[in-house]
């Protein structure tokens, strides 16, 4: 019974990742093929940083999931603690709210805001689609996740850890700061790190709401996968698993880490 | 908590409720306007009325969406419970390993399945290289450009998706109720059919949910690995509002969009009665 | 021979080569309630899992009613567990949770309502058949995991831990019921814990174990009064254990005085743990006393008056009705059936001191040693 659960653990991991390993073995390809592989070269990295477009659209993607983390973050934080405080209808109709766009399919999500901005934009005569408005529609999916990761932690919290603060004569505000906050540090962390990340991986809410002018780097991916085959794509992915493969190891170390560290203060 | 410090906090959701108000709502009651609309703005049924002419495709992109979420749960469970069954050490690994493809870019992991299963890609040069040792010609597999590869995309994509939500609602399950049911003379087959499995409806249903959902509303899997020969309702949506391959129609686009959502809502709408009445099975009181 | 319902034999487990049982020996009759009581990390918990068939021994044998069953997979086993925080099916209601084991034995319908409700009324849940399980107080989940493992009519019912989770005075009243249910139903109990007055007020027999290992197996009266060595004086009860030698046969010597016992078959001076009780020490004026102190901490507990006497350095604890006054030179009697001598052991000296004693104190270890616990089973 071991062995099959085994064998099949086996079987679905290779399913997952043999894509994956395809691209990073074909990237090293000194022929421009899908299918033979012959000699082995470094030539599709170096085309790929020579590329204007795709480091471009790099930038603006890095710049996009920068800024929409942030601000999503600070709105949805803000959010989760009020809504934490409300009761009944009020506190259903937040939370309704809160995920719409999370149970919407993310097409229906990103043309309902295109007719919206497109509609002002009919209005107007010095607006249009770009920049402005891929961060707006970023920043709007975004909100939910960090409103849904912040708000247990401070649903788990001791309430009166904030009263303590009052009654130490510390005012509301600054209580809020210096107290509630760092408690719920960790879910705020969370909430960033998952708005960045659904920010730089997002397709659909960007090709439909970026205009002609902006492109982040899944709209450039999509247009190279029109044109004639180029293992440049490749490269960037393998790039891209690389860093995200060191990233998440180190974290998920310093957590061990961090965890052994914990066992061994207790003993 | 004193009144005031009810009213600050309040006060904090001001920037989500303009918000969400501004990029969500009202966007949304802008598809229901242009639904509801002709081109200059007057009312009209034709858009959602129109909509009849794409029931195959509505019926084609439920089909293989509903396909794709069996196989990735039938996948999914065995694997979610065997992660769960182990160390916590090896859990955590695990669990980023189930993980790790999602963080890569989603259009490039459907494009990796190109590469493979083209009618030049690598499993037919493989078999055809295989098969010509033997002095066979083989015309290869035609893969690429067939609903079977589009359902593959689904599952491929979606499939961490299931893993995840039923691999933590097994965990929560307190190994002791599976003690407790063995003691009462359950066999393993009882075990997983009496308890394990009412047991972890709540994640199936999100898993369902997270897979189905975007799986019925792609049009990057279907362009990709469909090749354009299998239109998803995703896909009319497209081209509807960026006109890539004909007229741009803002109102039979939003009607499209707001019958998906209204689709959308009654499934989960079912799905979520399942859930309660699996819960409450035998009649409970409340 | 023939009454003994369960017989481990040299039974020794380790988990990550740690020692949780070694070599252990037990013989368990059929129909008594038998408590396996002690510290956590003791190995109760592990034996309990060992009989219920969840856990496989290292080594030795598990004879079930003349049969050996070391192999037999916990639900062929005529053993039911009520297990530490219920464990309940909280997807099925009251009555499908007391059915689940006679679903699976495939009983008639009507066979199975009546065994439901015959269970229902056993536990004083009467009426709560179709409720959800969520709603329940800790105290009903408690009574509907007692029902659902006595429904499949066990012949041995192991509960380990079962009112670790409930208030004192809920716990106080499952402790009654439970006999009750135990004797009504004339069925073998296996309890665990680690609560030594629970211990005391239901079994007919307890076990004390510590470190994988059985220190004592007595009635409850033999283990309070008779203690085999220091570990057992200590945990059972309060006690005061001093370094003594036996002079003779009922004559013993110790804090600097000779005593009268009832205590014989050691070798002459051979040195000895001698045990009293705090209750069974006297306060009389200090002319009469056999023993002289100082008093320095008095602590009023409602019964009685907790007095800390300071004798030559020794720390004595003495449960007296009448108050004392801390600074006092008072004089201590003892009766010579109040002292009890044991063996030196390798837990000489480690207990029965109240110099550094303190309740609060004892409770926080109490809680650390809980989370471990936890951790460890």
């Amino acid at each position: 019974m071991k062995y099959v659960s085994r064998f099949y653990n086996f079987i679905v991991f290779a399913f997952l990742y043999s894509p994956i390993v395809v691209m990073i073995v074909y990237s090293f390809n000194g022929i421009k093929s899908r299918s033979v592989f012959e000699g082995f070269s470094l030539q599709w990295y170096k085309e790929l940083f020579n590329d204007a477009v795709i480091m471009k659209s790099l930038y603006v993607s890095l710049l996009i999931a920068v800024l929409a983390a942030v601000i999503s973050t600070v709105i949805g934080t803000l959010a989760a603690v009020g809504i934490n405080s409300m009761k009944g209808f009020r506190k259903k109709l937040y939370l309704s709210v809160n995920n719409i766009p999370m149970v919407n399919p993310e097409i229906v999500t990103a043309v309902s805001m295109m007719i919206l901005f497109v509609f002002i934009i009919s209005k107007s005569n010095t607006l249009e689609m770009g920049f402005g408005t891929l961060l707006i529609s970023h920043i709007t999916f975004c909100i939910p996740y960090v409103t849904l990761e912040v708000l247990p932690k401070i649903r788990g919290m001791d309430n009166n850890i904030y009263n303590a603060a009052l009654d130490l004569g510390c005012p509301p505000a600054k209580a809020f700061l210096k107290v509630v906050i760092p408690q719920i540090k960790p879910g705020i962390v969370t909430g960033f790190i998952m708005a960045f990340t659904l920010s730089l991986d997002d397709f659909i809410i960007s090709y439909f709401n970026s205009g002609s002018t902006v492109q982040t780097l899944s709209v450039t991916i999509f247009s190279m996968t029109k044109k004639p085959y180029s293992p440049k794509i490749n490269a960037l992915s393998t790039l891209l698993f690389v860093t995200i493969l060191i990233l998440l190891v180190s974290v998920n170390l310093k957590q061990m880490r961090d965890d052994a560290k914990k066992k061994g203060a207790k003993k | 908590m004193n009144k005031n410090s009810k009213g600050l906090q309040r006060a904090m959701t001001a920037p989500f409720t303009v918000w969400m108000a501004i990029f969500i709502i009202i966007p949304i009651a802008l598809v229901l306007f242009y639904a509801f609309t002709d081109a200059n703005g007057s009312f009209t049924f034709s858009n959602i009325l129109s909509i009849w002419e794409y029931r195959s495709t509505y019926i084609v992109s439920i089909e293989l969406a509903f396909v794709a979420t069996v196989i990735c749960l039938l996948l999914a469970y065995p694997l979610a419970y065997s992660i769960s069954r182990m160390k916590a050490r090896h859990q955590q690994t695990m669990v980023l390993l189930v993980m790790l493809p999602m963080w890569m870019n989603f259009l490039i992991r459907t494009y990796a399945w190109m590469t493979i299963l083209e009618d030049t890609g690598l499993i037919n040069t493989l078999v055809k290289g295989f098969l010509s040792l033997f002095g066979y010609e083989f015309e290869g597999f035609a893969m690429i450009n067939t609903n079977g590869a589009i359902i593959l995309g689904m599952v491929y994509n979606f499939l961490p998706y299931m893993i995840l939500p039923i691999y933590t609602v097994l965990t929560k399950i307190d190994h002791s109720v599976i003690e407790a049911a063995r003691d009462l003379g359950a066999n393993g087959l009882h075990v997983f059919t009496k308890v394990l499995l009412p047991q972890s409806v709540p994640g199936i249903i999100s898993g369902i949910t997270m897979v189905f959902v975007p799986a019925v509303s792609t049009f990057i899997i279907s362009k990709l690995l469909g090749g354009g020969m299998t239109y998803l309702i995703g896909d009319i949506i497209e081209n509807y509002f960026l006109g890539n391959t004909g007229e741009v129609n803002y109102n039979v686009g939003a009607a499209l969009s707001l019958v998906l959502m209204v689709l959308i809502l009654i499934s989960m709408g079912i799905m979520n009665r399942f859930d309660k009445d699996a819960e409450t099975s035998g009649g409970g009181l409340f | 021979m023939a009454n003994n319902i369960i017989d481990l034999k040299k039974i020794s487990v380790a988990f990550d080569g740690e020692q949780i049982l070694k070599d252990m020996d037990l013989t368990i009759e059929d129909k008594e309630f038998l408590t396996l009581l002690g510290p956590s990390g003791c190995g109760k918990t592990t034996t309990l899992r060992i009989i219920a068939g969840f856990l496989q021994p290292d080594s030795g044998d598990v004879i079930f009613d003349g049969k050996l069953i070391n192999g037999v997979p916990a639900h062929k086993r005529q053993v039911n567990t009520i297990f530490q925080r219920y464990a309940l099916f909280t997807h099925l209601n009251v009555f499908e949770n007391i059915a689940f084991g006679l679903r699976i034995q495939k009983k008639k319908e009507q066979e199975i309502k009546e065994t439901v409700t015959e269970m229902l009324s056993l536990v004083n849940l009467k009426g709560f058949e179709t409720r959800d399980i969520n709603t329940l107080s800790g105290g009903q989940q408690q009574r509907v995991a007692i029902a659902r493992a006595l429904a499949v009519k066990p012949r041995v019912l192991l509960l380990d831990e079962p009112l670790g989770a409930l208030d004192l005075k809920l716990r106080k009243d499952m402790q009654n019921e439970l006999k009750n249910i135990q004797q009504r139903l004339g069925i073998t109990f296996i309890y665990v814990t680690h609560d030594q007055e629970e211990a005391l007020s239901m079994s007919d027999k307890i076990v004390v174990m510590n470190n994988g290992v059985i220190q004592q197996i007595g009635t409850p009266i033999d283990i309070y009064n008779e203690p085999e060595n220091a570990f057992v004086a200590d945990f059972i009860g309060e006690s005061n254990i001093v370094d003594g030698i036996m002079k003779e046969d009922f004559v013993c010597k110790f804090s600097g005085a000779t005593f009268k016992c009832l205590d014989k078959g050691f070798e002459k001076n051979e040195p000895v743990d001698v045990v009293v009780r705090p209750e069974d020490v006297d306060v009389v004026p200090i002319e009469q006393g056999m023993l002289k102190g100082k008093v320095t901490s008095v602590t009023f507990k409602g019964v009685h008056f907790e007095i800390i006497v300071d004798i030559g350095g020794f720390k004595w604890m003495i449960q007296s009705t009448d108050e004392q006054f801390v600074g006092d030179n008072i004089g201590l009697y003892i009766e010579p059936d109040a002292i009890h001598i044991m063996k030196k052991s390798e837990y000489s000296g480690l207990y029965g001191d109240f110099s550094s004693f303190s309740e609060e104190f004892d409770e926080l270890s109490d809680v650390n040693a809980g989370t471990e616990d936890a951790d460890d089973e």
